[in-house]
């Protein structure tokens, strides 16, 4: 009943919420749909016409610059109406549920939403909660779940590496608090990866991260031994406070990316990190703006993924671009 | 009382206190059971109630269900909630304090008595604050809420400050020879948790509570509660660890007792799957192998109760992002077939399943009740094994509907419950 929320009853993605569930077909078939989209963003007019008339709100009810930028670019360049509505200064503050404000912006007539929310299950409560014309596509609930991420970073991955299976890949950092590495775990092993791995120390990984599907790692020269791929995780002040971990000089010590870390990285090995970055907590500024680093080509790829998903959520557009299912 | 002369004829009889487990009838005179079995000499029957096909029990005794009331009122009431009661067989609900106005006073203890009476519906009994307005720094009035008739007291909830209050409170409720309910729990490990710290809640990415929250509140009561030789009684275990903890204590000759919630005995971690608020209940549904060890504590008789651990909601209370819903299960009216239940998967035969719901709570709180020896008041439950039906919420008498259970197919409904020999539910 809970993954199947994400299909309506004729199998169609109806919402974006988790990978979880997805099939391997379906995610590469939102990375070949991101392809054809990649040469529009390229072109001078940058628009197609698949959404025209279909009204998208971007629900954040946690602060984000870039994620919405770039669902905003997204829907905008689908030709889409774009309503921004930030809520984390507005209705909730004012006393009005969760509830309340989904159905007040739902009375206007819209077909999508965007959602980013702090707590984990917001996105799968309001998918189930909205009128059945509506979508919902995740961009970010809690430490649950961020599809869109996930998906560009494979994309980039395909763009740089290829085939999945033959792949190392390592997830360092915060992974307990991670949203990103929780959909990138799954998207990985969705797609077949031979080995995917996350490191990090004792204090940011959840309960049985084996679990999860991966290998685990608490010390990052071994961790990284040989990987192809490397992402790296934003590490939150808040970790300090909380006990997690000592200093964050501690830990760019002992877990940031630096020169002579990656170089234990099979030599074409690439760096990814979801941004904002933090220059020398987790990643040294000679790496991030290193040859091996694919971090500005991640963001310009968002946009792609973002109109794919967008598009193939509300439907009609894939013969139109001559992408067959 | 009229005195109204009953027989229950033709059904099963189950009352574990007495090793009673026979097709006979049960003889009731007004408010009391006269005798179970033979006719008593000069017994003239006014009414007789066919029992037949249907199992004859003492009413059951609940060590823990929230009404709601005073305060509340939007999610339940005194007459909502033991309507409920009589309707899942309880004739004896012991309620929290954290109510909104705290039951920390005797006034509060008579008022909650006197509604409960003046519906009739079912008896309630109090469980009065350890600590006064549940603010865990200063003792409650605990003579004068004896005084007033509560038994036991508790914090619910509410932490207590630090382990100095929590060694005078024990200490100063030994002194009162009231016993002490401990929903253990460690707050700063609970942290801002509200599922399992297991493989579901790391694939979801909420916040979790950890087992530890439960065995350290566990040991570090267990060792105030030798210190101070208070009787305490932990409610609602969730973990296995907890159950050896409890069952180490008790081999020692600590006086310790433990209930456990019905629902813990039958649903894990993988019913937040899908982050389906109504699974959204504290203390959270831990490991298969943590729910088994519940099972089995409750077989040996660690845990000497199944409560229901009733918390009734009202619809908002559930609709929002999980980790933003409120704990929480309305229970009482799907307590008997998941006991049943238990009985279907051999984990205990029937006539142990009523003595956890009836005598065994009973003990527990040092009341008169569950059982039905001669002299005992005429609290009768009477189901019928064989009654099949679905969880829709919509026929049941609690005001919350609030239910993992939905669309569940349960075996067992309760057909009629006396309460002091009057009928107050019948099917």
């Amino acid at each position: 009943m809970n993954k199947s929320i994400q299909f309506d009853a004729a199998g169609r993605l109806r919402h974006f919420l988790t990978i979880d569930g997805l099939s391997r077909e379906l995610l590469v078939r939102i990375m070949d749909v991101a392809e054809s989209f990649s040469s529009v963003t390229e072109q001078q007019v940058k628009k197609v016409p698949l959404l025209r008339g279909k009204t998208i709100v971007n629900l954040f009810f946690e602060n984000s610059t870039r994620t919405r930028n770039t669902f905003e670019l997204a829907a905008k360049r689908l030709s889409a109406d774009v309503l921004n509505v930030n809520i984390a200064t507005s209705a909730t503050s004012k006393g009005e549920s969760l509830l309340d404000t989904i159905r007040n912006i739902e009375a206007m007539h819209v077909d999508m939403f965007v959602v980013r929310h702090e707590a984990s299950g917001a996105a799968h409560f309001i998918a189930r909660h909205v009128a059945p014309h509506i979508s919902v596509v995740n961009a970010g609930d809690g430490s649950h779940s961020h599809p869109t991420q996930a998906m560009l970073d494979m994309f980039t991955i395909r763009q740089y590496k290829g085939d999945f299976s033959k792949l190392k890949v390592a997830i360092v950092g915060d992974i307990l608090h991670s949203r990103v590495a929780r959909s990138e775990i799954l998207a990985l092993n969705a797609l077949g990866t031979a080995e995917v791995r996350v490191v990090a120390p004792k204090t940011l990984l959840p309960d049985d991260p084996e679990g999860l599907g991966v290998k685990v790692f608490h010390d990052v020269d071994q961790g990284l031994a040989g990987v192809d791929v490397v992402i790296m995780l934003r590490l939150q002040k808040e970790r300090m406070s909380g006990a997690f971990l000592p200093s964050e000089h501690e830990y760019f010590t002992y877990f940031g990316l630096t020169e002579e870390r990656l170089a234990k990285a099979n030599p074409d090995a690439i760096v990814m990190h979801p941004g904002p970055i933090n220059r020398g907590v987790e990643i040294d500024s000679r790496v991030a703006d290193g040859p091996q680093s694919v971090i500005l080509r991640q963001v310009g790829n968002g946009i792609a993924v973002r109109m794919a998903v967008m598009s193939m959520v509300l439907g009609g557009y894939v013969d139109a671009l001559g992408v067959t299912s | 009382m009229s005195g109204e002369r009953l027989a229950i004829m033709g059904g099963r009889v189950i009352d574990p206190a007495n090793g009673v487990d026979a097709l006979v009838s049960v003889y009731i005179a007004g408010d009391l059971i006269v005798a179970v079995g033979d006719k008593p000499e000069g017994f003239a029957t006014d009414q007789e109630i066919d029992a037949e096909g249907q199992i004859v029990c003492p009413g059951f005794v609940d060590l823990c269900a929230r009404l709601r009331e005073p305060g509340q009122e939007y999610k339940a009431t005194i007459a909502s909630e033991t309507a409920a009661a009589a309707a899942a067989g309880v004739t004896t609900l012991c309620c929290p304090p954290d109510t909104r106005r705290v039951i920390d006073t005797p006034a509060l203890v008579n008022l909650l008595r006197e509604r409960a009476d003046s519906v009739g519906k079912a008896r309630v009994i109090p469980i009065g604050a350890l600590t006064r307005g549940l603010q865990g720094k200063e003792l409650s009035s605990m003579m004068a809420l004896k005084a007033a008739g509560c038994v036991a007291v508790g914090n619910a909830y509410a932490p207590v400050e630090n382990l100095l209050v929590l060694r005078r409170a024990l200490e100063y409720a030994a002194n009162c020879g009231l016993l002490v309910i401990v929903r253990p729990e460690e707050p700063a490990l609970r942290n801002r948790g509200c599922v399992h710290d297991g493989a579901v809640g790391s694939r979801l990415g909420l916040p979790v509570i950890p087992v530890s929250a439960e065995t350290v509140a566990v040991a570090q009561t267990l060792v105030l509660a030798g210190q101070t030789g208070a009787k305490v009684h932990f409610g609602q275990l969730s973990s296995a660890r907890a159950v050896a903890m409890i069952a180490e204590a008790q081999s020692q000759g600590v006086a310790v007792s433990a209930d456990v919630a019905v629902h813990q005995l039958h649903l894990t971690e993988s019913a937040v799957d899908g982050f389906d608020a109504n699974a959204h209940v504290s203390p959270p549904f831990r490991s298969q192998a943590d729910r088994d060890c519940l099972r089995e504590g409750l077989a040996k008789g660690v845990l000497g109760a199944i409560c229901s651990d009733h918390q009734p909601h009202d619809p908002n209370a559930k609709l929002d992002a999980f980790p933003a819903t409120e704990p929480g299960i309305s229970s009482l009216e799907t307590m008997l077939p998941l006991s049943l239940q238990l009985v279907e998967a051999g984990v205990l035969d029937l006539s142990s399943v009523i003595a956890r719901l009836a005598h065994g709570p009973a003990v527990i709180m040092g009341l008169g009740a569950g059982t039905l020896s001669p002299g005992a008041r005429a609290d009768v439950c009477l189901f019928d094994t064989r009654l099949e039906w679905v969880v829709a919420g919509t026929d049941w008498l609690s005001r919350g509907i609030n239910t993992p259970f939905y669309g569940s197919k349960f075996k067992g409904r309760v057909t009629r419950t006396l309460l002091s020999g009057r009928t107050v539910h019948c099917r």
